[in-house]
């Protein structure tokens, strides 16, 4: 398993209603590899992520981390295999109660038996790393968007996971802090050289960091080894994703 | 500071919640833990004791001196009332009990005559004389009726 | 056309009994949370402040008003059967128990049920539960217990100051400005209250204390969950609403379940 799937879904679907949204579709993310998932709005993406923490169970089929179904399991375990993933949610979803400090510093509080200074220490250094020096004592309320995903960042990064998984990382920022969060992550993932899962729909640059892609659409999944092959792909209904979604990349690579 | 704050705020909240609690318990509801170290039980035999409650008055010469614990009915058909005397109150044996009534249609409650002997009750001891209540409607129906004696 | 009724009738009760279901399951939750350790000692004296200390000014005068009332009605009332003297009485046992803490915890449902409502509410929307829940820190243990606990240790303390504040209020309505002997009002308080009546209103207090978090949290907790509230500030509003009116049904039909197992 050492180079295999860290993370295997088989035969999912999940539907609300009378709507389903994911009809039995398997994936594999591969161990050390940075794995982006694409789409429309409204195919999927946030459902497979939370699927992938166990945030929603499937209607069939199984999610499997590490070879364990963890759709079928205790919570205690469940607590197990979370604390392997970090998250950095949409909205960084920075607990408003809290200053920045102290949220950082949460899961160290409540899941390690560290004392007091050495949080401190870990904490400060991790905001130091982040560029987050001088803002500890603020609330999630007065940080611009940029600010509060490297906020969610620092906090994601405080036991070091071995599974980093990203819900739109860029959406509502300018271009400028969205190079600045693409710069932070391949940063952090040098420093602490964890699986990548990336939700996002920011195509065409979100491609520069995928080792593999995997496009949604309908409830359908389509896996590509790389950016470059889902590029290369014949099959019309991709074809016609990639004409739909990389006309941007002419242009926006016109006016880079 | 923010801390120290909080801290202060909410011990001050809850020693005056707490506060209220014991002068509303001492103060009205006569906690029988309380009482119970400050007080002995003596107990009463009437005919009849309607309209009664427990926890009614005890007095002596119109001041409160206890309660009423517990009413039960004996074998002989009779009331049994148990009361609850303040410590400190002397009540000598030849002491008469009897059922009150406070206004026309207030509670009714026990009036002790203390009497003249020197040996005193103690916890557990008997009341031998009584009067019962006085049934009004039974009076009125008297008066009426011209049977009174 | 009937069928189409039947299947309305048919997703409607599915949707409730679901929801209570989920009501249940989330006290069940709650009440687990507060035994799970580590706990949260800051948290608890933050709650307690926020719930307890904090309503002090909305509980003085609610009961003093209370009080007043009740003391110029019952004069009014008592004065037709000449008994003034068991106005004492009658404010007292009516403020231990049923006012006391029956209007203690609609104001906490109105000052900080509403409030917890829209922050679990505003933490659901903005996946900072889930979040939580990633970092393997039980929200229940984390956010729930603490105001739970805080709320059934503020409810009594609460409920004690309202009663003694509104028997201020009726002395000051019926002893300073009607008349009434001072002596009467206080001997006929003494004489009729018992332990009983101070025990049923301390019961009462942390049974609404409960149903009053249960109803706020657990709203805000589903907000995904309840059909209508939509995403967003507008469906935290709705449900913020809706949580005030069930919490505070709920506490009136508990008071008659309450008064009729302890009177």
């Amino acid at each position: 398993m050492k180079n295999g799937a860290v993370i295997r879904l088989d035969e999912v679907s999940k539907g609300f209603g009378s709507q389903l949204v994911l009809n039995r579709i398997s994936m594999d993310v591969p161990r050390g590899r940075t794995t982006v998932i694409v789409g429309g709005s409204g195919q999927g993406k946030s459902v497979t992520l939370k699927l992938i923490l166990g945030l929603m169970t499937p209607d069939s089929g199984r999610v499997l981390v590490d070879g364990e179904d963890i759709t079928r399991m205790k919570k205690r375990d469940l607590d197990r295999v979370r604390s392997r993933f970090g998250v950095l949610f949409q909205g960084a979803a920075l607990l408003d109660s809290l200053s920045v400090f102290d949220n950082v510093a949460l899961p160290l509080q409540e899941r390690t038996s560290l004392g007091r200074d050495e949080i401190r220490d870990r904490v400060m250094a991790t905001l130091e790393q982040l560029g987050l020096t001088g803002h500890e004592n603020k609330f999630p309320a007065q940080l611009s968007g940029g600010m509060k995903k490297r906020v969610g960042l620092a906090r994601a990064l405080q036991l070091e996971p071995e599974i980093m998984l990203f819900d739109e990382p860029t959406t509502g920022l300018d271009p400028e802090k969205t190079m600045e969060i693409y710069r932070l992550f391949s940063e952090t993932r040098e420093r602490f050289g964890y699986t990548a899962v990336i939700v996002s729909h920011d195509i065409p640059k979100v491609f520069n960091l995928a080792d593999q892609v995997v496009v949604l659409n309908h409830g359908r999944v389509w896996s590509f080894a790389s950016p470059e092959e889902l590029q290369l792909s014949d099959d019309p209904e991709i074809v016609g994703f990639v004409r739909s979604t990389m006309g941007t990349i002419y242009r926006s690579g016109g006016v880079e | 500071m923010r801390k120290l704050n909080t801290d202060i705020i909410v011990g001050l909240f809850l020693v005056t919640g707490f506060l209220c609690f014991v002068w509303l318990s001492l103060r009205l509801g006569e906690f029988s833990f309380l009482a119970a170290r400050n007080s002995y039980v003596l107990s009463a035999a009437f005919d009849n004791v309607s309209g009664l409650k427990k926890g009614a008055v005890v007095e002596i010469a119109g001041v409160r001196i206890g309660s009423v614990e517990r009413i039960s009915l004996r074998d002989d058909d009779r009331a049994e009332v148990a009361l609850r005397i303040d410590m400190g109150v002397k009540i000598g044996d030849d002491a008469i009990a009897s059922i009150r009534t406070k206004g026309i249609i207030g509670d009714k409650y026990v009036r002790i005559i203390p009497g003249g002997s020197e040996d005193y009750l103690g916890d557990g001891d008997r009341i031998t004389d009584t009067e019962s209540a006085v049934d009004l409607e039974e009076l009125v129906s008297k008066y009426i009726f011209g049977d009174m004696k | 056309m009937i069928l189409e009724s039947l299947e309305r009738l048919g997703d409607w009760a599915t949707y409730w009994l679901g929801d209570i279901g989920r009501m249940g399951r989330f006290l069940g939750a709650a009440v687990r949370g507060v035994f799970r350790p580590p706990f949260r000692f800051r948290a608890l004296l933050g709650q307690l402040r926020e719930i307890g200390a904090n309503s002090i000014g909305v509980i003085f005068f609610t009961a003093l008003f209370t009080g007043m009332v009740l003391g110029l009605q019952g004069y009014y009332t008592l004065r037709k059967f000449g008994s003034e003297g068991m106005l004492g009485s009658a404010v007292a046992l009516s403020l231990l128990r049923e006012l006391g803490p029956v209007l203690t915890a609609l104001m906490v449902t109105g000052r900080a049920g509403s409030a917890m409502c829209a922050e679990v509410g505003i933490m659901r929307n903005s996946e900072q539960l889930d979040a939580l829940e990633c970092m393997a820190v039980d929200p229940f243990r984390y956010l729930i217990a603490p105001k739970l606990l805080a709320t059934v240790i503020a409810m009594p303390a609460l409920t004690m100051i309202f009663n003694v504040v509104g028997i201020f209020g009726g002395y000051i309505a019926g002893v300073e400005l009607l008349g009434v002997s001072s002596g009467a009002f206080m001997s006929g308080m003494e004489g009729s209250v018992v332990d009983r009546d101070i025990v049923m209103g301390l019961v009462k207090a942390v049974v609404f204390g409960v149903v009053v978090v249960w109803v706020c949290t657990g709203r805000g907790y589903f907000v995904h969950r309840i059909r209508g509230a939509g995403f967003g500030a507008e469906g935290v509003s709705r449900i913020t609403t809706q949580a005030v009116v069930i919490s505070s049904i709920s506490v009136l039909v508990w008071d008659y379940i309450l008064t009729a197992v302890l009177l």
